[in-house]
């Protein structure tokens, strides 16, 4: 228990957990000190249109801030941005800043996301290599987003192929390297990768999976090509390396708070210190739909342990712990995901992929666990429900479209 | 107020308890991100704008829906699917302000989850 109200609460990190943990704070009633600490220099931004919309140059950097800086004048927010947190005394509680000084907390929120996991290979440190993970990336990869050059993207994951989409429809020459033997293997089923794979080939995408990257060539310092393990040699301006990423824990390890792939919380997103939450990307939580506990890397995941952190700060009752989900933009085709679906022993079609309209749904014991929906909103938002509810539902009728997802749902309620 | 000479589109959110509160525009942006950059309380935009999440739903004023513009299949079906689902309902996220929309007004819906 703490002592009466809190005086000052500090938030580190500047990403979506942490915007959302401003805003439910003070929509909460909370009017003590309230200070950001975020170590880019632009104002607290969404990351998402990143590799979207935004790497097209469709639209300006404002339109990216969550609120504009009216807002946290407004609000009483102190914004040191710029400035990094490079250790937490606990018994004082006080954070300590990079350019010295500290701050004092009677609650701190680590918001403190994930980086790129970096390439390793000699020649990563070469200009025209890339990571996409910030505003600052984006500026420097844009303007060489030139049609008929060359880019090769390592990794074919999400981030690099809503990445390829991107250059593809910029007139670039794309290559997509994965090692795994599909695209996306880390994240969904064969299904999905099959799709996405003849997608992108379809747009003039090359993507070569089961490759190991051994090295990257340069000259004047800057790169020039992608030396496979085969030997084979990729020529490309530039290199875009999407390998997945890595939890900011390292504040809260040297703290001595408990981690483990992530800064362990408990349902309210605390952190084995009472005064110390965890949220968003560095977090690892109970995955309460599920059963287990796990890091999720999504703005979905990031609101709500934002508002989870600030609910059980100012005492008030846990928000909703939603079915989590995600979403992809690749050229035409929005992919909405439902749940969780590791460990999925059981999955159906519905619909025809060749239609770029249909839904995998993934079962185990027979209950519903995740849902991947192309284009098909009423099968992720029925999926997301029906997850929550630890629905078992008959794998013949998921696939059956001649019964709505609005029948599918209420013979699950039934 | 400084007088500018071109006027910017004046939209009116109505709040579920009936509070109301008139924001100039900015041409080109959505009402969502209107009424999230000006703090409206009731819209949520969890996917900041993406159609993926349907919690930008809105209730158009009936004299504006054809104004607000025609809705794409992925709105119309998120929609289907959204709770408390109207005629006149809208994700704000896909209604661009154009000088059209000068007088909208919106009502949000009790919650949108």
């Amino acid at each position: 228990m703490s002592q009466g109200e809190p005086q000052s609460i500090v938030v580190a990190g500047a990403g979506q957990a942490a915007a959302q943990a401003l805003l439910s704070l003070r929509q909460g009633g909370y009017t003590g000190a309230l200070t950001l600490i975020g170590d880019e220099a632009a104002l607290p931004y969404q990351r998402p249109p990143l590799s979207k919309a935004y790497m097209k140059g469709e639209f300006e950097e404002e339109r990216l801030y969550f609120k504009p800086a009216a807002w946290y004048e407004d609000q009483k927010i102190e914004l040191l941005l710029g400035t990094h947190v490079i250790g937490i005394d606990r018994a004082q509680r006080e954070v300590q800043l990079g350019h010295g000084g500290h701050i004092a907390y009677d609650y701190l929120i680590l918001a403190t996301g994930s980086r790129p996991r970096p390439l390793p290979v000699p020649g990563a440190g070469l200009e025209g290599v890339h990571d996409l993970r910030t505003l600052a990336d984006v500026e420097r990869i844009g303007p060489k987003m030139v049609a008929g050059r060359r880019i090769v993207i390592i990794g074919a994951g999400y981030i690099g192929l809503e990445a390829a989409a991107v250059a593809r429809q910029m007139g670039l020459d794309v290559t997509v390297l994965e090692m795994a033997p599909r695209v996306l293997a880390r994240v969904t089923s064969p299904v999905l990768s099959e799709f996405y794979e003849a997608e992108h080939r379809r747009q003039g995408v090359k993507i070569l999976t089961s490759v190991q990257t051994a090295r990257l060539e340069g000259s004047d310092g800057h790169v020039t090509a992608v030396i496979l393990a085969d030997g084979t040699s990729l020529p490309a301006e530039i290199v875009l390396s999407g390998i997945g990423i890595l939890p900011n824990e390292e504040l809260a390890k040297e703290a001595g708070i408990a981690c483990s792939n992530g800064i362990l919380v408990d349902r309210d997103a605390r952190t084995s210190d009472p005064q110390i939450f965890a949220t968003g990307d560095c977090a690892s939580r109970p995955l309460v739909h599920f059963g287990r506990s796990g890091r999720l890397e999504s703005v979905h995941n990031a609101i709500e342990q934002g508002k989870l952190a600030a609910a059980a700060i100012l005492g008030l009752p846990r928000p909703a712990e939603d079915c989590p989900w995600f979403w992809s933009d690749q050229y035409d085709l929005k992919l909405q995901i439902a749940g969780l679906s590791q460990g999925y022993d059981t999955h159906v079609i519905r619909g025809d992929p060749a239609t770029r309209k249909f839904a995998v749904f993934y079962l185990k014991n027979g209950t519903l666990i995740a849902a991947d929906a192309v284009n098909s909103p009423p099968e992720f938002l029925t999926s997301k429900k029906l997850i929550m509810a630890g629905a078992k539902i008959a794998p013949d009728l998921l696939g059956d479209t001649s019964t709505p997802m609005k029948d599918i749902a209420a013979s699950a309620a039934a | 107020m400084k007088e500018t000479e071109q006027q910017m589109p004046k939209i009116t959110f109505i709040a579920h308890d009936g509070t109301e509160r008139t924001i100039e525009a900015k041409n080109g942006m959505s009402v969502m991100e209107v009424a999230v950059t000006n703090s409206v309380p009731g819209i949520d935009a969890d996917c900041g704008g993406a159609c993926a999440c349907a919690t930008c739903h809105v209730y158009v004023d009936e004299a504006f829906l054809t104004k607000s513009g025609e809705q794409q299949e992925m709105e119309k079906s998120m929609l289907d699917f959204a709770e408390n689902v109207r005629s006149n309902s809208r994700l704000s996220c896909q209604i661009k302000v154009t000088d059209d929309l000068d007088g909208l007004r919106v009502s949000t819906p009790e919650s949108q989850h």
